[in-house]
């Protein structure tokens, strides 16, 4: 080790973290693609939005002493006729703006839909990592789990498994609980990604030889399925939870817009586009448009930079 | 090749016994159905009472065997909500679900197939890329908010169609069809519309993307080569080697298009079994739902058992793969 000959490369000094990821392909990608700049702008305004929303929102819509019902039905930008007070996107029948509606709902419907991914994607490296490295029964029944579940849209698993965790839940507790039980349905319907993914880059790294040293050196194989394995295989994993995200969120929509999610008293998004439905004939169309757009645009800006981020983590396409 | 249908079948029946199980467990884990149906005012001798017609005493060995011996029956028993056999309840509910779903499919197939292969001939046209934009639009569009916004155009603003509902319907013989009556028909374009348009996309741009793959192939630059028209290289030589994929996506799609049917008729409260298993589980009627789930399991399953053997007709080369030589 002393004696290194003169003409060694000098190391540059490390470089920070920030200065390497500014440097990097991906990043180099993202400012390359304008699709990836504007969805993530999107996402980064709509996020913080819905996280300030108590400091944001003019109003709390669920402080029943805020709400006045003569404000009811105030259309957008329109004084309201006996009150005379303005709101930005105007009121629902309750008198609600619009507005904060929106603002908390979108904050649950992001709570749930990274709360359920999140969920999904522990789940799903778990299984996959013990499926892929220690194999066996265990794998077999893993992964024929997966095959059946797959046999289903997940939409309807998730449906099935909120009936089932709502009959559990003792009636008086149903609202409370619901936000929970609706991301125990959506991850639960959804860890069957992840674990294949995770699976099939498993199988092939534990034959490298960094795994099989590591296991000469004595690491236990939890220790190589954490330390040595997952490291490797998680750049497809960030990108099935990116596009996860995207559906996610529109699964809470649905799921509560069908009445089988977010109650009316924690609305989120899909709650919110159900009751406005319900004035989609008497002309009140802004309590339905708005949170619809938004939904819209939270899913399609997370779902284009889920696309941007595959693209841009696929060595092939490069 | 009658040992691979063998072991398929084998595979499905195990599958259906597997979700059997889970149905079941679904009567013993749910809460008490007897608060849900007698209500506030009950007393001890109407607990017993209705705990004993319903078999509900038994221990759990005995009720999972009756259970599967009357599935497979198709007596799923009451519903503890409107308190009539569920099998009555879905077989007068199935024909509106399956008109609608069968109108959505044809739609989805022939414009997805259509638009599927116009987009990969005329790949570089200004239509094709305007149809190509407004897929995806369409793909990540939720459906109920299509749903809602057909409505808002068609019967809100223009007032041309139906929202809710499906119009006069004729009794065939018990069949309920809305097949037969302006009205029925009427009210059948926007849902069918709503559920087959992610289909659609979906079928659209699979076979666009198998079209431009075989269109680079040898064989069909041969083909050009040799004079052969536009229309019979496109149809004859490259759709039919697109079919494989495509029949396998159409196939599970099909699955799936029953199961989004719940979404579709809940918009358009279409009277169909998706809408009774969403009323199911907002009031946890466990029959209903247990049911429901034997009932789509058996047709998902039948579909993906009908797609593998069907290859086997479809392309000839697994054929001779599968029975000769080996």
């Amino acid at each position: 080790m002393t004696d290194m000959p003169p003409d060694a490369p000098i190391a540059p000094p490390p470089k920070s973290r920030m200065r390497l990821a500014l440097e990097s392909d991906v990043f180099y990608t993202f400012r390359r693609s304008p699709v990836a700049v504007i969805s993530a702008l999107v996402v980064l305004v709509l996020v913080l939005s819905s996280v300030l929303a108590p400091w944001i929102a003019p109003t709390n819509p669920f402080d029943p002493s805020s709400l006045n019902l003569m404000n009811g039905f105030t259309p957008p930008m329109e004084p309201n006729a006996f009150t005379g007070e303005t709101f930005l996107l105007g009121t629902d029948d309750q008198g609600r703006d619009v507005f904060s509606t929106i603002l908390y709902g979108m904050r649950i419907s992001l709570f749930v839909g990274v709360a359920a991914v999140t969920f999904a994607m522990i789940l799903g490296i778990t299984l996959g990592l013990i499926s892929g490295y220690v194999g066996g029964w265990l794998e077999t029944i893993i992964m024929r789990t997966a095959d059946v579940q797959l046999t289903f849209p997940s939409i309807l698993v998730a449906m099935l498994i909120f009936g089932i965790a709502k009959g559990v839940t003792p009636v008086e507790y149903r609202d409370q609980m619901a936000i929970w039980v609706l991301i125990l349905a959506i991850g639960l319907s959804d860890w069957v990604q992840f674990a294949r993914v995770v699976r099939g880059a498993t199988l092939v790294e534990k034959n490298k030889e960094y795994v099989q040293a590591a296991r000469l050196i004595g690491r236990t194989p939890g220790a190589i399925m954490l330390r040595h394995i997952l490291p490797n295989v998680l750049s497809p994993v960030l990108v099935i939870a990116t596009i996860s995200l995207a559906l996610a969120i529109i699964a809470e929509a649905t799921l509560s817009f069908l009445g089988v999610g977010a109650p009316p008293t924690q609305p989120s998004l899909g709650t919110l586009i159900r009751i406005g439905q319900g004035f989609l004939f008497s002309g009140e169309w802004w309590i339905l448009f708005f949170p619809a757009c938004t939904l819209l645009a939270l899913a399609l800006s997370v779902n284009l930079l889920g696309d941007w981020l595959r693209d841009a983590l696929n060595p092939r396409l490069r | 090749m009658l040992a691979f249908i063998i072991r398929r079948v084998g595979q499905s029946i195990l599958v259906l016994l597997v979700v059997g199980v889970v149905a079941f467990s679904m009567f013993n884990f749910v809460g008490d159905p007897i608060d849900n149906m007698l209500g506030q005012e009950r007393t001890a001798e109407d607990i017993a009472r209705l705990r004993e017609q319903l078999g509900l005493d038994r221990n759990f060995f005995v009720q999972y065997f009756r259970f599967l011996q009357e599935a497979i029956q198709g007596n799923f028993g009451v519903s503890y909500r409107q308190g009539r056999p569920v099998t009555q309840i879905l077989l007068e509910r199935a024909p509106a679900t399956l008109e609608l779903a069968a109108v959505s499919s044809i739609l989805a197939i022939v414009f997805g197939i259509a638009l599927g292969v116009f987009t990969a001939i005329r790949r570089d046209g200004v239509l094709a890329h305007v149809i190509m934009s407004a897929s995806l639009i369409g793909v990540s569009l939720p459906t109920f908010l299509i749903g809602i916004l057909l409505i808002y155009v068609f019967s809100v603003e223009l007032g041309w169609l139906p929202s809710f509902g499906r119009g006069d319907v004729v009794d065939l013989g018990g069949w309920k069809t809305g097949f037969l009556t302006a009205s029925g028909l009427k009210a059948l374009i926007l849902p069918s519309i709503t559920l087959g348009l992610y289909q659609m996309t979906l079928i659209m741009r699979l076979v666009r993307s198998e079209m431009l793959e075989v269109l680079r192939q040898d064989y069909i630059r041969f083909a050009r080569a040799r004079g052969l028209k536009d229309r019979t290289v496109n149809f004859h030589h490259a759709l039919k080697n697109t079919m494989v994929p495509v029949i396998t996506v159409i196939g599970l799609q099909l699955g799936a298009i029953i199961a989004f049917a719940i979404i579709t008729e809940t918009v358009f409260q279409w009277p169909g079994v998706g809408l009774l298993f969403i009323n199911a589980i907002q009031f946890v009627d466990i029959p209903v739902m247990a049911a429901y789930l034997m009932l789509i399991s058996v047709m998902f399953v039948g579909i993906n058992l009908l797609v593998d053997i069907l290859y086997f007709f479809i392309d000839p080369r697994l054929r001779a793969d599968r029975t000769g030589g080996h």
